[in-house]
């Protein structure tokens, strides 16, 4: 294969992969309530939380996260066992069925902001991208609160 | 012969017949041995606590979720008790010294209610700690070099003699958190009257 060719597959791909970002089932999703607490410089990985209502007549399957703010941005969950130990894992794909919304909140689902490149300082916001299975993306501002925060209200 | 007997040993040591494990009630802290520092630089221990009543919880100040929202609670328990918790001792501990500095600890808990301090050892010493409290925690390796600790997250109640006096659950409501440690204070009031 000749490398224009290989340039015009390339470009054709992108150019089909496109309009796939804004017609899709993930647009009838809404975010609700996005609060951050604020970070002691960067070295601490932060968490985001927020409600994610499917307000479409098919399921949103959320599969991943992007920021400015992390490079490894994900949705994990905090188990506490029988024992009262507390854990932390990767949550996986998030499948939100239509009318239905799922709470990333303290002490269960949230964003996990690992290795974070700013300072999450209190009264600012950042960007963060929802990525849909169906390859939607929403993209929502998150007020960053102060450290002690309880919830959305500060 | 042998093999029977050994069938038996392991069915009531490890098998269907062994007890069920339940969380153990961590000692009177007078009981307890470990040397920490404070957030300001202190020698503390578990014989600093007694005297008045004290909370005492486990966690580290690289933990996004759990332990902002333990202490953020806590801090909300205080403010509703008032003036109740001045003669209270209120002791975050953490199971990860090695980043936690007394530094590091000093600044993390300046966020949050003015009576909560901030408590680091060495990794023996927070071996100890743990021990006495019957709280457990461990170093898990996560993507791209970095570590994240599992520990307990229950709330520990003490009276002013150091007796263990209840667990708070993490993230228990205030509507019952706060009632439990009134009754500590109470308890002790009664004690010193």
């Amino acid at each position: 294969m000749k490398p224009s060719i290989t340039a015009a597959v390339i470009a054709s791909c992108l150019f089909i992969g496109l309009p796939t970002t804004t017609v899709a089932d993930s647009e009838d999703v809404v975010v609700e309530n996005a609060w951050a607490r604020a970070s002691i410089g960067v070295n601490r990985p932060g968490a985001a939380y927020m409600t994610i209502r499917n307000n479409g007549t098919d399921s949103a399957t959320l599969v991943g996260l992007e920021t400015p703010l992390s490079m490894m941005p994900d949705i994990h969950e905090t188990k506490t066992d029988a024992n009262g130990v507390s854990s932390m894992a990767p949550a996986g794909d998030i499948m939100i069925p239509p009318g239905e919304s799922v709470s990333l909140e303290p002490g269960g689902l949230h964003a996990m902001l690992m290795r974070p490149q700013i300072k999450m300082v209190e009264g600012e916001t950042f960007p963060l991208t929802l990525n849909f299975a169906d390859g939607g993306t929403l993209t929502v501002d998150v007020p960053i609160l102060g450290i002690s925060a309880r919830g959305p209200e500060g | 012969m042998l093999a029977l007997a050994l069938y038996i040993g392991w069915w009531q040591v490890d098998g269907p017949g062994a007890p069920e494990l339940v969380a153990q009630r961590p000692l009177p802290l007078t009981q307890m041995e470990f040397r920490m520092t404070d957030q300001v630089g202190s020698m503390v221990g578990p014989t600093t606590l007694l005297g008045n009543p004290s909370i005492v919880f486990f966690g580290f100040t690289y933990c996004p979720d759990v332990c902002p929202t333990t202490l953020s609670d806590i801090s909300g328990w205080l403010d509703d008790l008032g003036d109740g918790v001045a003669d209270m001792d209120v002791v975050f501990i953490t199971v990860d010294p090695e980043r936690d500095t007394v530094a590091a600890m000093a600044e993390y808990v300046s966020y949050f209610h003015p009576a909560i301090q901030g408590w680091s050892g060495t990794l023996s010493e927070t071996a100890r700690a743990a021990a006495g409290f019957r709280a457990s925690y461990e170093k898990v390796a996560t993507e791209g070099d970095d570590y994240t600790m599992n520990h307990t997250a229950s709330v520990f109640l003490f009276d002013s003699e150091g007796q263990f006096a209840g667990t708070i659950d993490y993230h228990e409501p205030r509507e019952f958190a706060v009632p439990k440690i009134r009754r500590v204070l109470t308890r002790t009031e009664e004690e010193t009257s």
